[in-house]
């Protein structure tokens, strides 16, 4: 009977609170665990993906032959906006909160996050965000058709005239997305501020750990001025204010100010853990420190900076002014600075290294490969003479598709495939995830780089009809798209049954150097038996160093 | 050797803070308050844009506003930051009755501004709609007026709470984030007069 006590408090140690369930059911409960969270963002997010990826397809089935044939022009219209809009708003920003919720206290040696049930809140807001967005499906008129952006005065028409439009649906669904957002932010800033291990100073954090804060410090400066402007937009519909109205006084081009303050910092929101990702896959699959490690970690924040005074780049179009012109086009160049940084770093860790080409290594390199591809017709991009031409066209689109599948999605499945083993104990399949891996880089391939010819041959975006000269490039990148389609079918099939029935992950499958590789797979309830205290700088390959000093109290059970 | 004493003595001050959870919360609202500012900076910014470069900035026949009653209103807002700063030494000290009746002063003053302003807003001959002009003015006093309910109400819950025995032993936080959200409250208050109704 001494023993019952003993048993309850072991019990206690396996969940979060007494009596919650330790089966798939976790997930669908309202845990405060942060691998739990984490694995409910990843999880919820990838739905969205795939009916973000279908609204895609429906754009790209449009636009295999040059006459809109296939769906309503309202309908079209719908698609490119909800395409926009879920891919941002429930793919990227929420898969990247997951993965970082999952990772950042075990790679900083936290039990959890700071604030544990603001985490769980800020989550279960992402599903309510999805269901307010796809019911705008339902109501009189369809969805919002305004573009992801709602630029006024295409937002502000409301052609049916009700109350509840797909436009009202869509500014309160991104609403709630920014509080879910904010409240995210706050728990990731704090958490990487006080819950340090002993020992972990900022310049032994890895630079995952580095990328996310540099990413929530902009989702704080930056979410609030959307939000003005969406409050704003919100009065123009509703109540016939006018401050985007131009008929009676108001200024739209404030709306495009208020929006580009905040979205595209927002690209740097999803690029930064991604460039964390790399830094951290890297090193591990090329048996190398991570070369220049402080300058690497130091240039997120520098991005975080710059990002905050570069936001006209998207408005040269707009009539401004050309004073504002010059500046933000030498801001925007100077971005290239610290991203080119973190590329070189990049590519001076895997020269002369010992690489081993698994999924997330393949992914990662052809991530890196993409986003120097993007970079350079950013720059094209952010120079005005240039971006006057191609403004508004396929190039564009092209562009900033690199930039969000080449670079950003590449970064996520390295993410899964590399942290796989850690969140679920068990090992993916190789071959599927190798099959996964040139199904989407051909895809992405053949979909996204046609998009460049076709914009410099003047192609405008946005359109479900176009002259039969541009048919040959669309026809590629149609192809491309539904291959990209066809490539989650692997990923699901190798997740699903790997998770099911795959073979069991040792704590450290790929002898990574981390915290969260010192711990069994999967990493029991508030994570570390005791606190780690940590000695040395992360990346340490070939070192020989430890990288704490209390390896043996770390877990219950050391390997 | 020196540096492993430093890090056991790392350790011993990790342990305190991590039991510190008070510490953590504080930091967590301050960087919420520096997020909420921004969006009052971009009406702000907003509100700047829309006086210097519209054409037609009061509507047909509106003057401008009245400053004596808001002067008014200004002075009680501020003066009750002081009050519940005053109300907070009680509460460090102990003193649970001193606590609950500055308090109730400074929720009396709270919502004294808010009748203000709601008396103001019913005296006025422009509406929401009434061009640039009053949809700014109505945005940025209504937001920050709700502001205020907000903080009256978060008095309120900490009022009521001051009667449960025990509540403020342990941790403060709840008062703490309470008095620097009014605070917050007050700073605002005071740009948003400073634009609205000094610069005319």
């Amino acid at each position: 009977m001494a023993n019952i006590p003993v048993e309850a408090l072991s019990g206690n140690r396996a969940q979060p609170y007494p009596g919650a369930p330790d089966n798939w059911k976790r997930f669908f409960s309202f845990s405060t665990d942060h691998k739990v969270i984490g694995i409910q963002y990843i999880v919820t997010s990838f739905v969205f993906f795939l009916v973000g990826g279908l609204f895609a397809m429906i754009i790209r089935g449009e636009l295999i032959t040059p006459e809109a044939n296939l769906v309503d022009r309202t309908l079209y219209n719908a698609m490119f906006t909800m395409h926009g809009s879920v891919m941002l708003f429930l793919w990227s920003f929420p898969v990247l909160v997951g993965l970082a919720n999952y990772l950042v206290p075990l790679m900083i040696g936290a039990r959890d996050m700071a604030f544990p049930r603001l985490n769980a809140a800020a989550f279960w807001m992402v599903p309510v965000v999805g269901i307010l967005m796809m019911s705008s499906f339902f109501v009189p008129g369809g969805p919002s058709q305004s573009g992801w952006w709602a630029y006024p005065p295409v937002s502000l028409q409301n052609p049916t005239g009700t109350l509840i439009n797909g436009q009202v649906l869509w500014l309160l669904a991104v609403a709630i997305s920014g509080v879910s957002s904010i409240m995210g932010a706050v728990n990731f800033v704090s958490t990487i501020f006080k819950l340090r291990a002993p020992g972990m100073t900022f310049f032994k954090m890895p630079v995952f750990v580095w990328t996310v804060l540099a990413a929530q410090i902009i989702q704080l400066f930056g979410l609030p001025a959307l939000t003005a402007g969406a409050v704003m937009l919100l009065l123009d519909i509703t109540t016939g204010t006018s401050f985007f109205r131009p008929e009676s006084g108001g200024n739209p081009v404030l709306y495009q100010h208020f929006f580009w303050f905040y979205s595209h910092p927002a690209v740097y929101v999803l690029a930064l853990p991604v460039f964390g990702v790399f830094s951290e896959i890297l090193p591990v699959y090329a048996r190398k420190p991570l070369f220049g490690y402080r300058v690497v970690a130091v240039s997120s924040l520098i991005i975080t900076g710059l990002s905050a005074i570069v936001w006209v780049h998207h408005m040269y179009a707009s009539g401004t002014p050309g004073w504002m012109r010059m500046l933000f086009m030498f801001t925007t160049m100077s971005i290239s600075v610290p991203t080119g940084i973190k590329i070189f770093a990049w590519t001076a860790t895997i020269f002369g290294g010992k690489l081993r080409l698994d999924t997330p290594m393949l992914f990662a390199l052809a991530g890196v490969v993409n986003f120097v591809f993007a970079g350079i017709t950013g720059i094209m991009l952010g120079s005005v003479p240039v971006d006057i031409h191609v403004n508004n066209t396929y190039f564009v689109v092209g562009h900033f598709h690199y930039v969000v599948y080449g670079t950003i999605v590449f970064g996520i499945y390295a993410a899964i495939y590399h942290w796989f083993p850690k969140m679920t104990g068990r090992m993916y399949y190789e071959g599927l995830g190798k099959v996964h891996f040139w199904l989407t880089w051909i895809g992405t391939t053949l979909n996204f780089l046609p998009m460049h010819p076709v914009g410099l041959m003047g192609m405008p975006r946005r359109v479900a009809s176009y002259d039969p000269e541009f048919a040959f490039w669309n026809v590629l990148a149609s192809l491309g798209g539904f291959l990209l389609g066809l490539s989650t079918l692997p990923f699901i099939l190798n997740m699903v049954s790997s998770w099911i029935q795959g073979e069991q992950a040792s704590h450290n499958p790929w002898r990574a150097i981390g915290l969260e590789w010192l711990i069994a797979s999967p990493p029991p309830v508030e994570n570390f038996e005791q606190l780690p205290i940590v000695v040395s700088e992360p990346y340490g390959y070939g070192k020989d160093e430890p990288l704490v000093s209390n390896l043996a109290e770390l877990s219950e059970s050391p390997e | 050797m020196t540096s492993e004493s430093a890090i056991a003595n790392q350790v011993e001050s990790k342990i305190v803070e991590e039991h510190n959870e008070e510490a953590n919360s504080k930091f967590g609202f301050w960087v919420f308050l520096l997020s909420e500012s921004v969006i009052f900076l971009s009406f702000f910014a907003g509100y700047i844009v829309y006086k210097t470069t519209s054409t037609d900035w009061l509507p047909a026949g509106v003057e401008g506003l009245d400053t004596h009653d808001p002067a008014i209103n200004t002075v009680v807002l501020i003066s009750s930051s002081f009050v519940i700063y005053v109300a907070e030494r009680f509460l460090h000290d102990k003193k649970l009755w001193g606590f609950r009746f500055f308090l109730l002063a400074t929720m009396l003053m709270g919502s004294y501004f808010l009748y203000g302003q709601a008396v103001e807003w019913q005296g006025l001959e422009f509406g929401l709609t009434s061009g640039l002009y009053g949809a700014t003015f109505y945005l940025l006093t209504g937001f920050h007026g709700l502001h205020v309910m907000t903080g009256v109400l978060l008095q309120t819950i900490m009022f009521l709470r001051s009667f449960i025995p025990g509540n403020y032993d342990k941790s403060s936080f709840g008062i703490i984030a309470t008095s620097l959200f009014w605070h917050f409250v007050d700073v605002i208050w005071i740009i948003l007069y400073g634009l609205i109704y000094v610069w005319q």
